[in-house]
């Protein structure tokens, strides 16, 4: 089931136009990729999702249904640019954000406490958000982002500024959250991040949607039918053998096992390519190279913005 | 609403906990004390030194007449001993010495030699009896010169003392007391009160918005709460810390002041009927006795002008045009916040909005001079002015519905300067990067979100 639905979403900044009949659709307790380069609209399209501005034109559906205002109660929202008040102390303000997301004071507390010890950041309660480092005031603000138990999360950048510890930390938190039922819209550039966590994504280019989709599925869809294959003994003349339904793209002979990278050029299967070099040496590993996001990133936008420009 | 309570708590509870607060709403209402405590103090503590001083008359005029008080002690001395001392002032043990010349009736001079500075109060003292003796000389000779029977007399009765009264005709014709400068007084301190408090609160919510903006916390707080339910929030709670200052320091002003009078007033009661008893000469000894009574009346004669004035009138108008002022001006402040990034840009944007309440100011003074001129009714109408305009008419008893019109434009200015901040505030609260011209601002205000 969607827990989320944006259809044609329309946009317009004073004569710029920030989305153009944008839509996508977030399946409940999956991950959700929001990419795109700097500028593309995404950060327009997470505050139409937050409520913080309304589109031009377009519907919005939150659990199947047109959006509420009291929708944004079930929605945690951690955007790029953070902050908290300084001179605030921490217990103090994670309290006052849990309350106006609309959390009982007794609830709130409870709440706090859990994920205070979970954290082991409880002595922190009675400090001002001045003498926290970076990465301290950044797990405050993960805790008052998900302290309400929203169905859905909004994850900006969430990883900017993080230590690799608490990187991985914040990803198992991302993942369990996900694994009891939450749905979790992420954006960001970090491409190998989106391999380990997302099922799904769509890419923003100039404020329209170019591509949408599982995350494998994507992926296989930008596959050039290239193999890798690792082997031992003598080298034939591989182009050769394999004659003009292959193409072979590199040729590594400098350590004790070889490696070729070998594409297929038209509609020829996998074993048929397996039986000719299995004629010719010993086979260690062959695998089918499947491009990454960052390919695949790199790719679409490029390609998107030699036709813009056209 | 219930969040924009949550919003208005924290805005007044920060507030009103931070110590410079704290010391701020004590401390000022303990200056004011001081300063209006201080100087009866100061010149109540009396000069406690005794002092003795030659007096060297040859005239005859005033001798015996000087009569010693308990600190300063007047001793008469023949020729050859002020002959001396003129030579060696530090032979005898004295003060100073007064020579009375023998034509000081014709030249009023008389003069006192020291080795020393000799005091203002020493000096005063002296001055005033010599007078008052010669004075009284003069007198008797030009009666018995002339020979008018009873002419000391006669001429007694012709001092006057004239005092025009001021008497204001209540509404049902019956006089009223009343007094054109306590009226000016209390419209100038309510007046410069309601200015004071605009601009201070005024500028904090401007500041407020602009530390929300500049850490980013606003993002995650409208994605929480409406972008108005923020502002309204703000403007609410840091007008309620204006309010609990303004109510404390007139609280505790007047506590102190009215303390620290009893317990000094105790203390001066003596002074005052020492100063009687050893006051000399039979003159000053009349004005003394009468100066006290009619002092008295004349506090009462205040008190009961003050009285007059329609106070609780005052105190709604008060807190009428405080609120309403600084709503307006803080919605204004509000909408800057907002729209900059810098605080230079906010100075640059402030000083426009701000203008109109330092002219309010400048024209106090006039006002207060022709509180029903033409200039005093407009600014008095002009909602930007006329929260202190308005505040410095009252006093003197402005027409009821001057003071009706006037409050209602306040209070219609105020749902547009909302309405208007609501709207800039929305769209400049997540502008970054970009150097706000006050031609883009009012675009804003069409934006239809």
């Amino acid at each position: 089931m969607e827990i989320f639905q944006a259809n044609n979403v329309v946009k317009e900044y004073a004569g710029h136009l920030a989305l153009s009949s944008v839509s996508i659709s977030v399946k409940e307790a999956s991950v959700f990729g929001l990419l795109g380069p700097n500028g593309a609209g995404k950060t327009t399209l997470i505050r139409i999702i937050n409520q913080i501005t309304a589109p031009d034109s377009g519907e919005l559906y939150f659990e199947g249904r047109p959006v509420k205002a009291d929708d944004i109660y079930q929605i945690g929202y951690l955007p790029e640019e953070r902050g908290l008040y300084k001179k605030m102390k921490v217990g103090e303000q994670a309290l006052y954000l849990a309350q106006l997301k609309g959390m009982s004071k007794k609830d709130a507390l409870k709440s706090l406490k859990y994920w205070f010890e979970k954290f082991e950041i409880q002595a922190w309660w009675g400090k001002k958000v001045e003498e926290l480092s970076k990465g301290m005031a950044q797990k405050v603000q993960f805790i008052t982002t998900v302290i309400h138990q929203p169905k859905l999360l909004i994850f900006d950048e969430p990883f900017s500024g993080f230590d690799p510890i608490n990187t991985n930390l914040l990803k198992n938190e991302i993942l369990e959250l996900k694994k009891k039922g939450t749905t979790i819209i992420f954006s960001t550039h970090n491409m190998s991040s989106v391999e380990e966590i997302c099922d799904h994504i769509a890419l923003i280019n100039q404020s329209k949607k170019i591509l949408d989709g599982q995350i494998d599925q994507v992926r296989e869809q930008f596959k050039t039918n290239t193999f890798e294959i690792i082997y031992r003994g003598e080298t034939p003349n591989m182009q050769h053998h394999l004659g003009s339904h292959f193409n072979v793209l590199e040729h590594d002979e400098s350590s004790h096992l070889k490696q070729i990278k070998v594409q297929f050029l038209n509609g020829n299967s996998n074993n048929e390519l397996l039986k000719i070099l299995m004629n010719q040496f010993e086979i260690v590993s062959f695998n089918e190279i499947i491009p990454s996001m960052n390919d695949v990133f790199i790719h679409v936008v490029e390609q998107n913005n030699r036709e813009n420009k056209q | 609403m219930n969040k924009s309570i949550l919003i208005l708590k924290r805005e007044y509870l920060t507030r009103v906990k931070k110590k410079s607060f704290i010391v701020m709403t004590l401390l000022v209402p303990l200056m004011m004390a001081a300063l209006t405590i201080l100087p009866t103090y100061l010149a109540m503590m009396d000069d406690k030194e005794e002092r003795t001083i030659a007096v060297y008359d040859p005239t005859g005029l005033i001798l015996n007449q000087l009569e010693s008080n308990e600190f300063t002690k007047f001793h008469y001395i023949p020729g050859p001993e002020f002959q001396e001392l003129s030579k060696n002032f530090k032979s005898g043990n004295y003060y100073a010495v007064l020579h009375i010349p023998e034509n000081i009736l014709t030249t009023n001079r008389a003069e006192m030699i020291s080795d020393k500075q000799v005091t203002f109060d020493i000096k005063n003292l002296v001055t005033r009896r010599i007078e008052n003796i010669i004075e009284g000389e003069k007198r008797k000779q030009v009666i018995d010169e002339t020979g008018v029977p009873d002419l000391e007399k006669r001429l007694s009765a012709t001092k006057t003392d004239i005092r025009v009264e001021t008497i204001k005709l209540g509404e049902k014709g019956e006089a009223v007391k009343s007094s054109t400068e306590i009226a000016m007084v209390m419209g100038y301190i309510a007046g410069l009160l309601i200015y004071m408090f605009v601009f201070i609160y005024g500028a904090m919510v401007m500041r407020g918005v602009m530390e929300e903006k500049s850490n980013r916390i606003v993002e995650v707080i409208i994605s929480s709460v409406k972008p108005f339910q923020l502002l309204f929030g703000k403007i609410i709670g840091i007008g309620l810390v204006g309010l609990t200052q303004i109510v404390i320091w007139i609280v505790l002003t007047l506590v102190i002041t009215a303390g620290a009078t009893t317990f000094i007033g105790q203390g001066s009661a003596e002074t005052a009927s020492q100063a009687q008893n050893i006051m000399s000469g039979s003159q000053a000894m009349g004005q003394m006795a009468t100066a006290t009574p009619e002092a008295q009346n004349k506090v009462i004669e205040i008190i009961g002008m003050i009285g007059n004035l329609n106070i609780p009138l005052i105190i709604f108008a008060l807190f009428f045009y405080f609120i309403g002022g600084f709503i307006l001006y803080a919605s204004f402040m509000g909408a800057i916040g907002a729209a900059v990034d810098s605080d230079e840009d906010a100075q640059q944007l402030m000083m426009p909005v701000m203008m109109p309440l330092i002219f309010s100011v400048i024209l106090l003074f006039a006002v207060a001079k022709n509180p029903e001129g033409q200039l005093a009714f407009w600014a008095s109408m002009i909602p930007l002015t006329s929260p202190v305009i308005m505040m410095v008419r009252i006093p003197f008893g402005a027409p009821a519905w001057q003071i009706i019109l006037s409050m209602v434009i306040l209070l219609g200015t105020i749902l547009g300067s909302i309405w208007m901040a609501g709207k800039i505030y929305r769209t400049g609260i997540l502008m970054y990067g970009k150097k706000v011209t006050i031609k883009e601002v009012f675009k804003w205000l069409f934006y239809k979100n």
